[in-house]
């Protein structure tokens, strides 16, 4: 137990120095651009603690985990179908790495088109360019499963959705799930982009609001729920990760100590 | 009973066509432990990918009951060399040995005896919970011979099983796996490098030729049916049958078959 | 790496033919489906017209200029992020304290997003050039900064601590022992910072309106041009493109001197 509250504490740690050092640091500061933090933590609370949440919040967030939940499941889906046919790998790699070395936010403009500044076009955005991190690896992860394991799967007749399940899906886990992170930083980005450009409601939005209208502590508030929605995300990520691969780090540990 | 008639196997590989197997004809009898021996390269795992149904042969046929084999065919196990890669790293080792049966579709209670007796069979009933990785190597292969076991198949091959693992273990390996092939009555055709290995394991020892492969000579083991480490191992019949095997997989290992295609050039050999 | 098992099928179609096949049907089914209606016209127009209207661009400068406002950010970025990750990774890794507060530190300031600074950038920049370079730099810098602490990481102890019994100063022990260990890492690290660079690039230029590809497109969906828009994209896509073959193309010129090859770790 000692272990996981020093990692704790390391964990926690870090943020409250460098949080100490930010509050010493602007303490006395005058410059309007670059209020004290104490100032920003009060917008914070005022800005954020209010009917804020749901009109703006959790709206953002709810895009967000539905953009992102399509996004995986499609990328899953399509990059297993890809990855085991090697005629159809073959056929759409080029397609797919010109299409994913278009810059994700450029999309916005795009479904602005379509989709209008909505709801749809919002998740759409998310979904377009959240999509090829986790289809890519997908396709990567499930061409690279160890031809032993194949084999054994082969011979003792695991086929089909079996193997899918029981061989091909978690060989290829480890592969996904680096591919899954990424795809959940590029959400959130465009999350914040797509309002940010065109919307109307929604965090980034609000945020750009402030700074569009000077309330320059309300928008640092802003910034700082926005870091710190990005640490939260990824720390639950890495939990959910470190529970469904922990055969994975188990092995990796096994085969350091050999 | 398993045939293997006229076997040919030829490789397409990056322009170059490599004849592994040249032409290879043995049987092995109904619940027959035999064993196959010969100079590395000689194409010894392609034989038994082949046998398995994982490979599909150029030429010639395999054989299990009368039964072409054109596939992994069902009551037909395989224990490869690789245990660390064939064991699936991220299920428990129950799990591991249950999935085959999963894939048959039979009753959790009958797969429940299974799983059991087969690791009891092992001697790993205490590893159910445990993760492949977490056990050392010979544990793992005896996963893997359990995995085999609860498969209940007809035919069992195996692929230099204990070629990966140390001498003492090897030795209780081989042990294991006679004690399972008396209890089972399956057949066995088990693939070895180790010349002592296929002697003292085999009823009978195939010798296999420099690639393209063919059989360079059959030899019955009339040792006595119990066999154990220190006593067979200085049988004066133990050494004059190991004698013969080891004179066979010298000459093939010299002398370069001229029949067919082309083959690959091999490395050349320390002596 | 490829595998070198032997086909089991006759002859394969080789896979370049088949992905050229793949590139043409694309471009095909873009050029039928809005003209047989499958998808809205107005909104997606033919292959044929984005062809004619990326020519039409390339005859314009103002495509030039913002082509080269749009690299110029970018690779001053990249450029700055390099340097700067290099020297903290190299700095950190050298500190024995800091190296082992370096990965939670990273983990936890990682993943802040890069867009959630723009507001502030634009308050504090500008909607010029610079503020765009901070956004691109800001994000490139822990692309960088990871891979230099993973390679500063990796050096053996046996050869450092051969280096300490020779007394080789800090600064000689750098130069023979820690870059050439990390070299490595430091290309891989460029690599993915150079992809994430444009993106930011093109996020700035689309988001706050610093002159560039990003701006064009924004400019060209606003008046409703939308064939030059996605021809625009479609630059955005090659010059990728082109980033990614470069850079994986030096890694292995660089790489293939070096004993180890390393890969992006999984997980």
């Amino acid at each position: 137990m000692t272990a996981l509250a020093k990692r704790i504490g390391l964990m926690l740690g870090l943020p409250a120095v460098l949080f100490a050092l930010w509050w010493f640091g602007s303490a006395g500061s005058t410059d309007f651009y670059r209020p004290p933090l104490q100032r920003i933590l009060v917008a914070f609370k005022e800005t954020w603690f209010g009917s804020r949440i749901v009109d703006d919040v959790l709206p953002s967030l709810a895009r967000l985990a539905v953009g992102y939940a399509v996004a995986v499941a499609f990328g899953v889906a399509l990059g297993t179908a890809i990855g085991l046919s090697p005629r159809l790998r073959a056929l759409v790699e080029p397609v797919l790495e010109f299409l994913r070395a278009i810059p994700p936010p450029v999309v916005v403009p795009v479904l602005m088109l379509f989709a209008g500044i909505g709801d749809l076009m919002k998740v759409l955005v998310i979904v377009s360019g959240a999509l090829w991190p986790v289809l890519l690896n997908t396709v990567e992860g499930v061409r690279a499963v160890d031809e032993i394991l194949l084999d054994t799967s082969r011979s003792y007749g695991v086929r089909g959705l079996n193997r899918l399940r029981y061989t091909i899906l978690p060989a290829a886990s480890p592969q996904i799930f680096t591919g899954a992170r990424q795809s959940l930083s590029i959400a959130i980005i465009l999350m914040v982009i797509s309002e940010m450009f065109a919307a109307s409601s929604g965090l980034g939005f609000t945020v750009v609001q402030f700074q569009r209208g000077f309330q320059i502590p309300e928008m640092w508030s802003g910034v700082l729920l926005l870091g710190l929605l990005g640490v939260a995300l990824a720390a639950l990520f890495r939990l959910v990760e470190h529970r469904v691969l922990a055969w994975y780090h188990g092995q990796r540990q096994a085969h350091r100590s050999w | 009973m398993l045939e293997v008639n006229r076997l040919h196997k030829v490789y397409d590989g990056h322009g170059r066509r490599v004849a592994a197997i040249g032409d290879l004809t043995f049987r092995v009898g109904d619940g027959e432990l035999a064993c196959v021996v010969g100079p590395s390269g000689c194409g010894k795992t392609t034989l038994l990918r082949t046998i398995a149904g994982l490979l599909r042969p150029t030429a010639g046929e395999v054989r299990i009951d009368g039964t072409l084999v054109t596939g992994p065919p069902p009551g037909l196990a395989v224990v490869f060399q690789e245990y660390g890669r064939s064991l699936f790293p991220w299920m428990r080792v129950a799990d591991n040995v249950d999935l085959p049966l999963r894939a048959k579709h039979l009753g959790s209670d009958q797969r429940r005896h299974l799983v059991r007796d087969a690791l009891a069979a092992v001697g790993l009933s205490d590893a159910h919970h445990a993760y492949p990785w977490q056990l050392s190597g010979g544990m793992q292969q005896r996963v893997a011979i359990a995995r085999a076991i609860a498969y209940q198949p007809r035919v069992l091959l195996m692929d230099e099983p204990f070629a990966a693992v140390d001498a003492q273990t090897r030795a209780d390996l081989e042990d294991l796996i006679r004690s399972v092939w008396r209890r089972l009555g399956v057949t066995l055709l088990f693939v070895t490098h180790d010349i002592d290995e296929s002697v003292y394991l085999g009823q009978h020892v195939i010798m296999l030729s420099h690639a393209p492969t063919f059989v360079a000579d059959e030899l019955a083991i009339d040792l006595p049916d119990t066999r154990d480490q220190l006593t067979t191992r200085a049988d004066p019949r133990f050494t004059t049958l190991r004698a013969h095997v080891y004179a066979q997989v010298q000459r093939a290992k010299r002398d370069v078959a001229g029949t067919g295609i082309a083959s690959e050039p091999q490395h050349p050999d320390s002596r | 790496m490829s595998r070198a098992t032997p086909t089991e099928q006759g002859r394969p179609v080789p896979p370049a033919l088949l992905g050229l096949i793949g590139l043409v049907s694309f471009a095909a089914l873009l050029e039928i489906a809005p003209r047989i209606g499958l998808v809205p016209g107005r909104y997606v127009p033919p292959t044929s017209r984005i062809a004619v209207a990326l020519a039409d661009q390339a005859s314009r400068s103002g495509f030039w200029r913002a082509l080269v406002d749009t690299l110029r950010t970018w690779a001053l970025g990249l450029l700055i992020a390099v340097v700067a990750g290099v020297a903290a990774g190299v700095a950190i890794g050298s500190v024995p304290a800091l190296r082992a507060i370096a990965s939670s530190t990273v983990e936890f300031l990682r993943p802040i997003p890069s867009v959630a600074l723009i507001p502030l950038v634009v308050v504090l920049y500008g909607i010029g050039i610079t503020s765009t370079v901070v956004l691109v730099v800001y994000a490139s810098f822990w692309q960088v900064l990871v891979q230099v602490l993973h390679g500063v990481a990796d050096v053996d102890p046996v050869a450092r601590d051969t280096a300490r019994s020779y007394r080789l100063g800090r600064r000689r022990q750098i130069v023979h022992l820690v870059w050439p260990t990390a070299l490595p890492y430091v290309v891989t690290g460029v690599r993915l910072a150079a992809s994430v660079a444009l993106v930011l690039a093109i996020t700035g230029e689309l988001v706050i309106g610093s002159p560039g590809l990003g701006s064009a497109i924004a400019v060209a969906q606003a008046s409703d041009a939308v064939p030059a828009m996605y021809a625009l994209i479609v630059v955005t896509g090659l010059i990728g493109l082109l980033a990614n073959l470069l850079t994986r193309a030096v890694e292995r010129r660089v790489l293939a001197w070096h004993p180890a090859i390393r890969r992006e770790e999984p997980a």
